[in-house]
């Protein structure tokens, strides 16, 4: 590709017609027809916040219950239905939907200085999938229907046998939902990094943000299909009594446990890699220079990805397998710190050798480190199996996962809230606030979840509605409890500072960092092209590497919304997309394929009666509308027999 | 205020507006959808070869589903990749005419493939509710009818654009990529035939 001498032009107007070009459409149905990766991504992030505080509500309800011995603020059933809940609304309403889809949606096509996202009606659809998910379980709660057989819901538990009603089918579908919305926007951000990165970003110089997004995608690809498959056997089993999970004609609930598993590990990943992600991308911000151990890092990066699939079995250790297995599990598990100590050293070495600044978002990356590395260390320990015996099923364990996750995904989203809250709404947040809910937070975790440690170490079940005075859990419950008002008020800070900042917050401009990244080469917010220019890549911080007279990207199309694709290895430029726009399908597909998912909570022909508006949905979203620019074809022999 | 331009520009004003194959970022998407698909087949599959681990007879106490259907599926299916191909090849010459005809004959053959695949679940000799072995071998053909309707589907309104004057462009692309797809469900089924009907014999 060819790059012409400087010239000078004066092109008018073409922010207004890049306006009216990649502009969406207003009003209350323009909402259903928005296809912009920013709008998505936010309406992701807006939504997995509300199930965030929604878990948090039902968090403080187990720790209000659990303050005292033999207390009885909840009953036993309902306490059921809160803590499966609460693990389900954490995992599968807000971590991954905020750190993988949110996170994602909005900054990936940024980062890659594309216009928008690869298939955006697609990645619109994924959102509407996700909220009916969101809303079908906590309707379920609300109704005295809430799934109640644990976030994982093991069989035979979950099973016909022993849960009657329609609790665990919510469940199952819910899981459908959701993944069925991570498996899109995994299929939307992976094309969208390989095909739509600007010329010269090449793989070596692509940010590292890009290449964990690019490897959570891919691990989304080969997991989520896992536990789509075994919560659909789970409703069969409940619906039309098939016996996947009855031992008595040939099931067996380890089964179950396998396949979810096989899932489920491999989603730590896909919760923590997104935190990792922002810690790797802040690190050389505050640190003003390039990252230390890019390849390293790198390495690491998709070394844990592969590593999430050969350690499931770490779960079932309780389960009677053969030593054999336990053994090879217990080494691929302790194999995984590799590749995350890896990357803390590298972290380490950028911020020893650069300049650090110690502003907002790096307070939280320091607490990322603290906690996570104390959810690392306990999770060496239980990595071998006689520990892992010894306190399976206990508060250890709880207090172990929410220090991995919390540790992993919570803290690096507030640093990266803090980070980007300045692109998103083109103000920046309180700094004073943000160090209160900092610390509130900070101490509360702490208090919180430290303790559960001992309460483990000390017998204390997990999942029990209470306890007996007897056992002398009472004062370390009650200081557990107590660290749940901090966090609370700490997160109440950050609202107020949230909508106190995106009112009256200093102006952001467009790099208020320094960052190096594409997504502060534009304006904040956004416009709804993203870039007046777009731009071409010279390293591995777009902006700090760029030569003075870097060159921008000419013969776009822009009166209509045309897009780059280039090569996956090179970003080498290889022909111009036309994009989808704006269009009310996807949300109408999202409504019939939500009615053919309930329905079949209900009767096993919801799926089949379902699926005749579902097909009509998508011949009615794939059937060419309008009149597209004659295409223009690298075939010569066709441009004669079809245009001539 | 308009701003004066006065960097180099990397021009793009030459390059095509269409991509076939590898270059078509909706070939690649596929692709990942058939990733996705495909972990969902070997995880189904996985799953009957671990129950049949936990069982001392395959099938237990039952005949193994009766192999005539299955074989004669699995043919149709290896020849419909005759007029799948055809179609492919004709999309980026842009041969309207023939992308319709191979299109029709692609439909056919799904057509024919279906109405196999009912009289295959006449002759399973198993029901889903029977056991573990009956549900899973349900499970896994009845993924794979799944995929068949809805690749039968996508067929016919790629057909049906075939006849209005959008077929250009991208919805070329789209021929091809379609084909693509339709080669996945044959190497799905032939190897959901493989397991279903051959292990149960062979192994």
């Amino acid at each position: 590709m060819a790059i012409s001498e400087p010239i000078i032009a004066a092109p008018a107007h073409r922010d207004q017609q890049l306006s009216r070009t990649w502009g969406q459409p207003p009003g209350f149905w323009g909402w259903f027809k928005n296809v912009h990766h920013t709008a998505i991504g936010i309406r992701y992030m807006v939504t997995s916040f509300i199930f965030f505080l929604l878990g948090g509500v039902l968090a403080g309800i187990l720790r209000w219950q659990l303050a005292r011995p033999e207390n009885n603020a909840v009953g036993p059933d309902l306490y059921n239905q809160i803590f499966t809940v609460h693990g389900s609304t954490m995992i599968f309403l807000f971590a991954v939907p905020m750190m993988f889809q949110g996170f994602g949606v909005y900054l990936v096509p940024l980062i890659c200085g594309a216009r928008n996202i690869a298939f955006p009606r697609l990645n619109a659809f994924s959102y509407y999938i996700y909220l009916v998910g969101g809303l079908l379980l906590w309707g379920g709660l609300l109704l005295n229907t809430g799934a109640d057989a644990g976030w994982f819901s093991y069989v035979p538990l979950s099973g016909p046998e022993f849960t009657a009603g329609k609790r665990s089918d919510i469940w199952a579908q819910m899981i459908t939902f959701t993944e069925v919305s991570a498996l899109a926007v995994a299929i939307c951000i992976a094309t969208t990094i390989l095909r739509h990165r600007a010329p010269g970003m090449t793989l070596n110089r692509m940010p590292i943000i890009l290449w964990e997004k690019l490897t959570i995608a891919i691990a989304v690809i080969f997991a989520m299909p896992a536990v789509m498959v075994v919560s659909s056997m789970l409703l069969m089993d409940r619906t039309i009594n098939t016996q996947f999970f009855n031992p008595s004609v040939g099931g067996d609930v380890l089964l179950y446990q396998h396949l979810f598993w096989f899932f489920g590990h491999p989603e730590v990943y896909i919760i923590f890699l997104p935190g990792t992600a922002i810690i790797s991308t802040l690190v050389p911000v505050f640190s003003r220079r390039h990252i230390f151990g890019y390849v390293p890092i790198v390495t690491s990066v998709v070394a844990t990805g592969f590593l999430g699939f050969s350690v499931w079995v770490h779960h079932m250790f309780a389960t009677g397998l053969p030593q054999m297995s336990e053994s090879f599990f217990t080494a691929a598990s302790l194999m995984i710190v590799i590749p995350t100590a890896t990357q803390f050293y590298c972290w380490m070495a950028t911020i020893w050798h650069g300049r650090l600044q110690f502003k907002l978002p790096m307070l939280w990356v320091f607490g990322f480190f603290f906690v996570f590395l104390i959810g690392g260390l306990s999770g060496v320990m239980l990595a071998s199996v006689p520990l892992d015996w010894q306190v399976h099923d206990t508060f250890f364990i709880v207090a172990h996962f929410h220090y991995v996750l919390i540790g992993g995904a919570l803290f690096p989203m507030f640093a990266g809230l803090y980070f980007w809250i300045p692109k998103f709404t083109g103000r920046m947040m309180d700094d004073h606030l943000g160090r209160i809910h900092f610390w509130l937070f900070f101490v509360g975790f702490n208090l919180t979840f430290f303790t559960m440690h001992f309460l483990g170490l000390r017998g204390m079940p997990r999942r029990v509605y209470t306890y007996t005075p007897e056992m002398h859990w009472g004062t370390l419950n009650l200081l557990s409890s107590v660290g749940v008002l901090f966090m609370t008020a700490g997160v109440l800070v950050f609202l107020v500072n949230f909508f106190r900042s995106k009112r009256y917050g200093k102006l952001a401009g467009a790099d208020p960092w320094g960052a190096g990244t594409l997504e502060w080469a534009t304006s904040s917010p956004p416009p709804a092209y993203n870039f007046l220019e777009l731009p071409t890549v010279n390293g591995r911080e777009a902006l700090w590497d760029a030569e003075p007279n870097q060159p921008i990207v000419g013969g776009i199309r822009e009166d209509i919304p045309e897009m780059l694709v280039t090569n996956s290895l090179d970003s080498e430029p290889q022909y111009k997309e036309e994009m989808p726009g704006p269009s009310i399908w996807p949300f109408l597909t999202s409504i019939a394929v939500s009615i053919a998912f309930i329905w079949s909570i209900f009767s096993p022909w919801g799926i089949a009666y379902g699926a005749i508006p579902v097909t009509i949905a998508l011949i009615g979203w794939l059937w060419p509308r309008g009149k597209s620019p004659t295409p223009r074809y690298d075939n010569p022999r066709m441009e004669k027999s079809w245009n001539g | 205020m308009e701003r004066l331009r006065e960097r180099p520009i990397l021009d793009v004003s030459g390059l095509p507006s269409v991509a076939f194959g590898r270059a078509n970022t909706t070939w690649f998407a596929n692709v990942l959808y058939m990733t996705i698909e495909g972990t969902m087949f070997a995880l189904v599959i996985a799953s009957y070869f671990y129950l049949r681990t936990r069982s001392q007879d395959w099938p237990p106490y039952q005949l193994p589903p009766s192999l005539w259907y299955g074989v004669a599926n699995a043919v149709v299916f290896l020849l419909s990749v005759i007029p799948a191909r055809i179609a492919q090849r004709a999309a980026p010459e842009g041969d309207r005419r023939q992308i319709r005809i191979a299109l029709l004959a692609l439909a056919a053959f799904a057509v024919v493939n279906m109405v196999i695949r009912g009289f295959e679940f006449t002759a399973l000799n198993c029901r889903w509710y029977d056991n573990a072995y009956g549900s899973a071998v349900w499970a896994l053909i009845g993924l794979h009818t799944g995929h068949l309707i809805t690749e039968f589907v996508e067929t016919l309104t790629i057909l049906a654009i075939s006849f209005t004057d959008k077929m250009e462009g991208t919805r070329l692309a789209d021929v091809a990529i379609n084909s693509d797809y339709w080669y996945f469900v044959v190497i799905t089924a032939v190897i959901v035939d493989f397991v279903i009907y051959g292990t149960t014999r062979l192994l």
